[in-house]
């Protein structure tokens, strides 16, 4: 780590048992689950009556390492332009905490832990997950934290999925939430583009109906053609013709069915780092989440005294969840009158924005949080 | 952070009128809210509450920072994202003349609140006219643009404005008129026409 004022330096990640065999937790499906542990980290400092925390949900791929470095890790945490001292989510006035979901395989309970009934991977006896589950395992992180009342619950994508039902199911416990590039119902085409994933994943010989772990084998081929493929739609046409445009590979045109172009070659090193940090079973579970999320449909939005302030925000070459996905949220919760905020932000980078310095959007995280501090919970 | 920086602070004159019209508790949509220091000082002095709707994204960031909720979308376009009835009252401050389809908007206005607060520039103002008879287009305090850099593309006296509102069926509950300097006119009928810079309309549909 090269020294920089604006990071919050080494970091390391903790766990905790939440739930247990005996209490366990009980998911919207009524299953139950135990032990639940959860990884989590924390950045700042927790001021002296508990006002200051803010909760940052990950999306499909990423982890509770959102901010800072790892000894011996070559880059900082997914979240760090953002989180630090001086960045919009200042660590010298709030207190910001990120827990890896259930269903992953990054430090939290997920198909590839050990299932305490069999002594094996749960594999695919795993319970099915809702967005709501994800957000009873934080809440309870959260509690034990020490913390009443969040600032605010932040999300991109899939995070923004679960800072949506923190606020309508527990419009107390949260004063302000952010939604980023997020969506409140899959269309059919964000659906079809998980199925493909989800088929490349369970078709490969290597899948073993789940159990792969216990035959010291992966379905390494169906992952790395579900990671390329969402690659593609994470980022705008622009954006891969910025990067690529058509440059060969090796300098000169040599045509065949290797990798001739720069662009496989990015998709194929995509894939490759992938490998190494996740896990198929939990693209499995963690894809089909999203795609039964429908909260406007499961909450009723009732009229609030004080209700959650909301800032959403979408990006204008994101077409994996587009402006319309956002703007049918906008269109719920101003309807309901709770105090909205909406920007189209303009960038030319597609879904990834959200990870992205876009001045014009961190200018407006930066901002709204400054007023979240001053509102207070 | 002082209060005066992001607070409500000293509201301008004009919007100070604006204001006046709107009834304690309302909710409150302000279509072309600028930095919105205006329904900021609705909801920290009146109990008011609503949204703001601006699309130039440094009046945005300023309304962020001022804890107005706003709503960056095209005025022109996507009103429909708004719900029937869904505010009492909607204010079109000094916007009129910068909107593609005013005719359009005020429609949409009518469906969305029961009462519109409309303020608009008079181009039929004496000054104006001269100019015109001059041979120049009209330029002014309240319109400091050159024809070919000017925001406003609608270009209304009041006595047109009077007769979209009547064939939209928008009652005029009120008509405030002011001086090219910003003096209260106490004038009514169309002499105005010629001799208000400004004028602010409270309107119901009917």
């Amino acid at each position: 780590m090269r020294h920089d004022p604006e990071s919050v330096g080494f970091v390391e990640t903790q766990q905790v048992r939440l739930f247990t065999r005996d209490e366990p937790l009980t998911l919207a499906s009524g299953r139950t689950l135990g032990p639940v542990d959860v990884a989590y980290e924390t950045y700042g400092r927790l001021n002296a009556d508990r006002s200051n925390a803010v909760m940052i949900c990950h999306a499909l791929t990423g982890d509770a390492h959102a901010a800072g470095w790892h000894v011996g890790a070559k880059g900082p945490g997914w979240w760090d332009n953002l989180i630090g001292p001086g960045k919009p989510l200042d660590t010298e006035r709030f207190f910001v905490v990120c827990a890896n979901l259930i269903g992953g395989c990054r430090g939290s309970t997920g198909p590839s832990s050990i299932d305490p009934a069999t002594g094996k991977a749960y594999g695919l006896s795993f319970p099915l997950l809702a967005i709501a589950d994800f957000v009873e395992v934080h809440r309870a992180l959260v509690r034990h934290l020490g913390i009443g009342r969040l600032l605010a619950v932040v999300g991109g994508s899939m995070g923004g999925m679960q800072a949506l039902e923190w606020s309508l199911s527990y419009p107390d416990e949260v004063a302000h939430a952010v939604i980023i590039a997020s969506s409140s119902r899959l269309t059919a085409q964000n659906i079809a583009f998980s199925a493909v994933a989800r088929r490349a994943i369970m078709d490969d010989p290597h899948f073993l109906g789940g159990d792969y772990e216990a035959a010291g084998v992966s379905p390494n081929v169906g992952l790395s053609i579900a990671r390329m493929m969402a690659h593609i739609t994470y980022l705008s046409e622009d954006a891969f013709t910025e990067k690529f445009g058509r440059s060969p590979q090796n300098g000169e045109r040599t045509p065949g069915f290797g990798i001739d172009f720069a662009v496989e070659s990015y998709l194929d090193h995509q894939a490759e780092t992938f490998l190494e940090r996740f896990d198929a079973l939990s693209y499995l579970y963690l894809t089909r989440v999203m795609d039964y999320f429908d909260p406007f449909t499961d909450h009723a939005l009732p009229r609030l005294e004080r209700p959650v302030r909301y800032l959403v925000v979408s990006f204008d070459t994101d077409w994996r969840f587009s402006t319309s996905h956002s703007r049918r949220i906008v269109r719920h919760l101003e309807g309901a009158r709770y105090p909205v905020t909406f920007r189209e932000i303009k960038s030319p980078w597609g879904h990834d924005s959200f990870l992205l310095v876009i001045d014009d959007y961190h200018a407006t995280l930066r901002a709204w949080f400054d007023r979240a501090l001053e509102v207070g919970t | 952070m002082t209060a005066s920086r992001w607070g409500s602070g000293r509201l301008r004159a004009d919007l100070a009128l604006v204001a006046e019209q709107i009834p304690a508790g309302a909710r409150v949509l302000d279509l072309g809210c600028g930095s919105g220091s205006l329904l900021a000082w609705l909801m920290s002095e009146r109990g008011c509450t609503g949204t703001g709707v601006e699309i130039d994204p440094e009046k945005v960031l300023k309304a962020i920072r001022r804890g107005v909720p706003v709503i960056e979308l095209d005025v022109d376009h996507e009103l429909a994202e708004f719900g029937d009835g869904s505010y009492d009252v909607c204010v079109l401050s000094r916007t009129i003349q910068t909107i593609l389809r005013p005719e359009h908007v005020l429609r949409e206005m009518s469906r969305i609140a029961g009462t519109l607060v409309v303020s608009v520039p008079n181009f039929g103002w004496w000054g104006h006219r001269l100019r015109l008879l001059r041979g120049r287009m009209p330029m002014s305090k309240e319109l400091p643009y050159k024809w070919y850099d000017t925001p406003n593309i609608r270009h209304t006296t009041l006595v047109d404005l009077e007769k979209l509102f009547d064939a939209l069926e928008l009652g005029i509950v009120e008509r405030f008129t002011f001086t090219e300097t910003g003096r209260r006119l106490h004038m009514q009928g169309a002499r105005a026409n010629l001799t208000a810079g400004a004028a602010v309309y409270v309107l119901r549909p009917q």
